[in-house]
């Protein structure tokens, strides 16, 4: 009688019945230990207002006040003269492992998914009943396999030998880093052969289905890396491949690509803040066009006169490189200037549970793909693609034929230039942004054009990837320092043995 | 008009300042890269010294004289550094010089300081295994950063990690402070196998590989943690890598030796937070002493119009350590009553200075190093730190690591010649 009076005394309290303050504030301050214990406490006494108060402290709403945990609502101004509670990464895991307990048992899918995920790291032996709790009224079929998983990983805790084996060869199934460096913790303690031998068997399996993961991150980057590479380089396969200028101001190019990215970023934080996320759209256009026109000046004002004079056009570029740097810094500061990722750019796709795909290099590689495209349609389909490749290839021909080779000069000097500055506003997402991009980047562009075959888009594009994969290939194996030495040092053989490129144009046409 | 006013402005400027200042002053060389690859980190080290200089000159100078700066810009450039620092003591006659960042620079100018017997005040934390009569070391040896950071990684707060990936740029630095906790993992019974060193080129760009292979390090076994001595502007590149990787704080922590505010500013650090740094001295930290020193920096940095920090003052660590040198080399100079090199050396030790940290830190009697307290912080949201854990108080520096057995039998002072 007594009993059932205080179940539904319980009842009558229980959605009314408030953490206890002195709880709340034992786990918002106080000696790491404590707060850990005094958390754990509240989580075994099932508190209903426990999750929304956990919620608040990962938010930072939460403020202390003379030993008291305050609650800020959502929205409202933190009120002066509190303190903000310290989050250490232990205490942060602890309440996101009480959070992702409290909502395994949530009625929306998602929330339990996103709860599983985060629990899959520490499966001990005191989770356990949770887990079968859940397992048990788990609906979500892909869900349950997940679950039994964890549940498996728990057991493998268990002091039943029999236990174990049974949990380790559950868990062979899985494709999961974590699991698998549960297993090596777990087998370090194992005494029963049995259980160590399932144990093995179960991380050999899981490493083979790891690798290849590992492949595909690995050939991902390398073609990420390559895309770049591919973007730095394309706007000097027009410059230097087709039209032949040895223009060392390429880098500046791109650097003016970043600058203008970085300007319409600004225009957008100060006057349009509302849709920063879409800055790139204007970005794009702004860093092409800007890039363009100072391309146009540099063909108009310096290259022209030097046609034909490779040595010459090298030094009077090489200039106007150290020109633009410092004209940037008196501009803009030596500093680097900070481009920020618009949101959908930020985080990355989870592919595989050891494979995560950034948005920012998937994007890259379609722009890099998209300008690839658009270059090789402008210069095989167009009137303008038409004159230029009749200049370059004749250019007196042309000019018979009445085509202005002086304006088709300039215009495709301005296209090349106009890429490289897209290219720039690629690399103010990945990379730094500073006086000095445009030099760190020049010396790829150059292997890649030179590389890939003088006068021609094909060999860029191979050349571009190629190298990307390689020098991701020899980074995972001998580290970045040696692996930059590895691939010029190739670079030299392979100019040696073909100076034309790996993928010359036979024929008359680089005369 | 304005091209002549200018003109005579300027040769009246000329004309003044010699005749103003000549007999009456006292020089005080400022060496810091104000262009390349280093001047991200080293230009608001210059503008900190001016500050702490006109600060000097508005209570009167030292001596009855003025301060007059005298700055030039090394660029990045290591021999240059050398060449610069010559001219300093030979053609301006400066007192004493504050200067250099990278370890590499200042192995560079120390044979002209130790020739010309004249004073460098090096202000940022280095690997120690040095310790010359001429230098006043006001930065952390790594006693002072690096080993504290690496015991809070494997205590319980910290999370206890296992297992380390030792991850830094390609020069003295990262390799020597690398060596000295790959010992002192060692002594912590810490196997070789669960240890992972790589190097990246300076202005390294590209992190995929590397945030791939930590990954799959962290994979293999126990608690990982990532020990980041990566300098200058690549760390932009490696935390948005780390952010997008999605590889978070609470599974594998990375500690850093040399992001700071300064470092941060570009990145954006919402998936960073819990990330964490070690230093001796944070923005955030609460103390009277700090809130005067930012104040006094805001306001500076305003006037100045200098770029970043006037609409957005940020202080750091390196910064501190600058500032306290100089005043401390003021207050030396007055307790010598002269600026001559072995006097201030004498009156130097033992000096104490209340630190913007909220300490009083103080120059060690012999091993020309500071007493400091050592600060883990973990990164925010809006790219400041919050202080996870402190030493109770300030730590004497060891300069000869007691890690590496060739520096048994060192003396903890400089070498009488």
């Amino acid at each position: 009688m007594l009993r059932l009076l205080l179940i539904s005394l319980a009842l009558l309290w229980g959605p009314a019945w408030a953490l206890s303050p002195e709880t709340a504030a034992r786990i918002a301050a106080g000696e790491g230990d404590d707060r850990v214990a005094a958390l754990q406490q509240a989580v075994a006494a099932g508190d209903a207002s426990l999750a929304p108060f956990l919620r608040a402290l990962q938010d930072g709403r939460v403020r202390l006040k003379g030993g008291q945990a305050i609650v800020v609502a959502e929205g409202q101004a933190v009120p002066a003269d509190t303190e903000e509670p310290m989050l250490n990464n232990r205490m942060r895991r602890e309440i996101e492992a009480a959070l992702a307990g409290l909502d395994l048992l949530s009625p929306d899918r998602a929330t339990r998914a996103k709860a599983l995920a985060t629990l899959r790291d520490d499966a001990d032996a005191s989770k356990l009943p949770l887990f079968e709790r859940a397992l048990a009224s788990e609906p979500d079929a892909q869900l349950r396999s997940q679950l039994s998983a964890l549940v498996a990983g728990a057991k493998l805790s268990s002091t039943d030998p029999g236990q174990r084996r049974a949990a380790a060869t559950e868990l062979a199934a899985s494709a999961d880093p974590a699991t698998r460096a549960l297993l090596l913790e777990r087998m370090v303690g194992e005494t029963d052969p049995g259980a160590k031998a399932a144990m093995q068997l179960a991380i050999d399996a899981i490493g083979s289905r790891l690798a290849w993961g590992e492949r595909a991150q690995l050939l991902f980057s390398g073609l990420s890396l390559g895309s770049v590479l591919l973007l730095v380089a394309l706007g000097l396969a027009i410059t230097y491949g087709l039209m032949g200028v040895i223009n060392m101001a390429h880098g500046e190019l791109l650097m003016v690509g970043a600058y203008a990215t970085y300007c319409v970023q600004q225009a957008f934080r100060a006057w349009a803040p509302g849709a920063f996320d879409y800055y790139l759209w204007l970005a794009l256009p702004a860093s092409f066009i800007a890039a363009a026109l100072v391309g146009a000046a540099m063909e108009r004002t310096v290259i022209r006169w030097l046609y034909g004079r490779p040595l010459e056009t090298l030094l009077a570029t090489w200039g106007i490189s150290l020109v633009l740097m410092q004209a940037v810094r008196s501009l803009f500061g030596a500093q680097n200037v900070a481009v920020e990722n618009p949101g959908w750019l930020s985080g990355g796709w989870a592919l595989l549970p050891n494979l995560t795909l950034p948005y920012n290099r998937l994007a890259i590689l379609a722009f890099a793909a998209l300008v690839l495209v658009g270059m090789a349609l402008l210069l095989g389909k167009t009137r303008l693609g038409l004159m230029v490749r009749g200049v370059t290839q004749n250019r007196r021909m042309a000019a018979c034929v009445g085509v202005n080779t002086a304006r088709v000069d300039t215009m495709a000097f301005a296209l090349g230039s106009g890429i490289a500055g897209l290219a720039g506003c690629a690399l103010s997402q990945i990379g730094n942004v500073g006086p000095d991009l445009g030099q760190s980047y020049i010396v790829d562009a150059f292997m890649v054009v030179v590389l890939g075959g003088v006068g021609q888009l094909a060999g860029t594009v191979y050349a571009g990837l190629g190298l990307g994969v390689l020098s991701k290939l020899l980074e995972g194996w001998q580290g970045a320092v040696l692996a930059k030495i590895a691939l010029l040092m190739l670079l030299v053989l392979v100019i040696q043995k073909k100076p034309q490129g790996l993928f010359a144009l036979k024929g008359r046409v680089l005369d | 008009m304005l091209r002549r006013s200018a003109l005579a402005l300027a040769a009246a400027t000329l004309l003044i300042t010699p005749a103003a200042y000549a007999a009456d002053t006292i020089k005080v060389g400022v060496l810091h890269s104000l262009s390349g690859t280093m001047a991200i980190s080293e230009t608001v080290l210059k503008d900190t010294v001016l500050m702490a200089i006109d600060e000097i000159n508005a209570k009167g100078g030292l001596l009855g004289k003025k301060l007059e700066p005298v700055v030039v810009d090394p660029a990045s450039n290591w021999p240059l550094f050398a060449e610069k620092a010559k001219q300093l003591i030979s053609q301006d006659k400066v007192a004493v010089v504050f200067g250099c960042w990278t370890s590499v620079s200042r192995k560079s100018v120390l044979p002209v300081f130790e020739q010309t017997n004249s004073l460098l005040f090096y202000p940022v934390q280095y690997e120690g295994e040095e310790l010359s009569k001429n230098v006043f070391y006001t930065g952390a040896a790594p006693n002072q950063q690096a080993i504290p950071a690496v015991e809070y990684l494997m205590s319980k707060d910290g999370g206890g990690a296992k297992r380390f990936v030792l991850l830094g740029t390609d020069y003295v630095y990262p390799r020597t402070t690398n060596k000295i906790l790959r010992a002192f993992l060692k002594s912590k019974g810490i196997p070789e196998a669960d240890i992972m060193e790589d190097y990246t080129p300076f202005g390294h760009s590209d992190y995929q590989s590397i945030i791939a292979k930590i990954k799959k390090f962290a994979a293999e076994g126990k608690k990982t943690a990532v020990i980041s001595t990566i300098n200058g502007d690549s760390n932009v590149p490696f935390y948005k890598e780390l952010g997008n990787q999605g590889l978070k704080a609470t599974d594998v922590p990375v500690v850093a030796f040399s992001v700071g505010e300064e470092e941060l500013r570009g990145v954006d650090t919402k998936p960073l937070q819990g990330h964490l740094a070690a230093w001796n001295y944070f923005m955030s930290i609460k103390a009277p002493a700090n809130d005067a020193f930012i104040k006094k920096w805001s306001d500076y940095a305003k006037a100045k119009g200098i770029a970043g920090h006037k609409d957005k003052p940020l202080t750091n660590d390196p910064m501190e350590a600058t500032y306290i040198g100089i005043n401390m080399w003021a207050q030396a100079v007055t307790k010598a009553k002269s600026t001559d090199t072995d006097k201030v050396i004498a009156a130097m030790a033992g000096q104490t200075f209340t630190a913007p940290s909220g300490i009083t830190s103080k120059m060690d009697e012999k091993n020309h190093h500071l007493h400091k307290s050592v600060f883990i912080g973990e990164v925010k949201g809006d790219g400041q730190f919050n202080v996870v854990w402190k030493t109770p108080g300030p730590v004497k520096a060891q300069p000869w690591s007691p890690y590496i057995p060739e520096n048994k039998g060192k003396k903890d002072e400089p070498e009488k010649k």
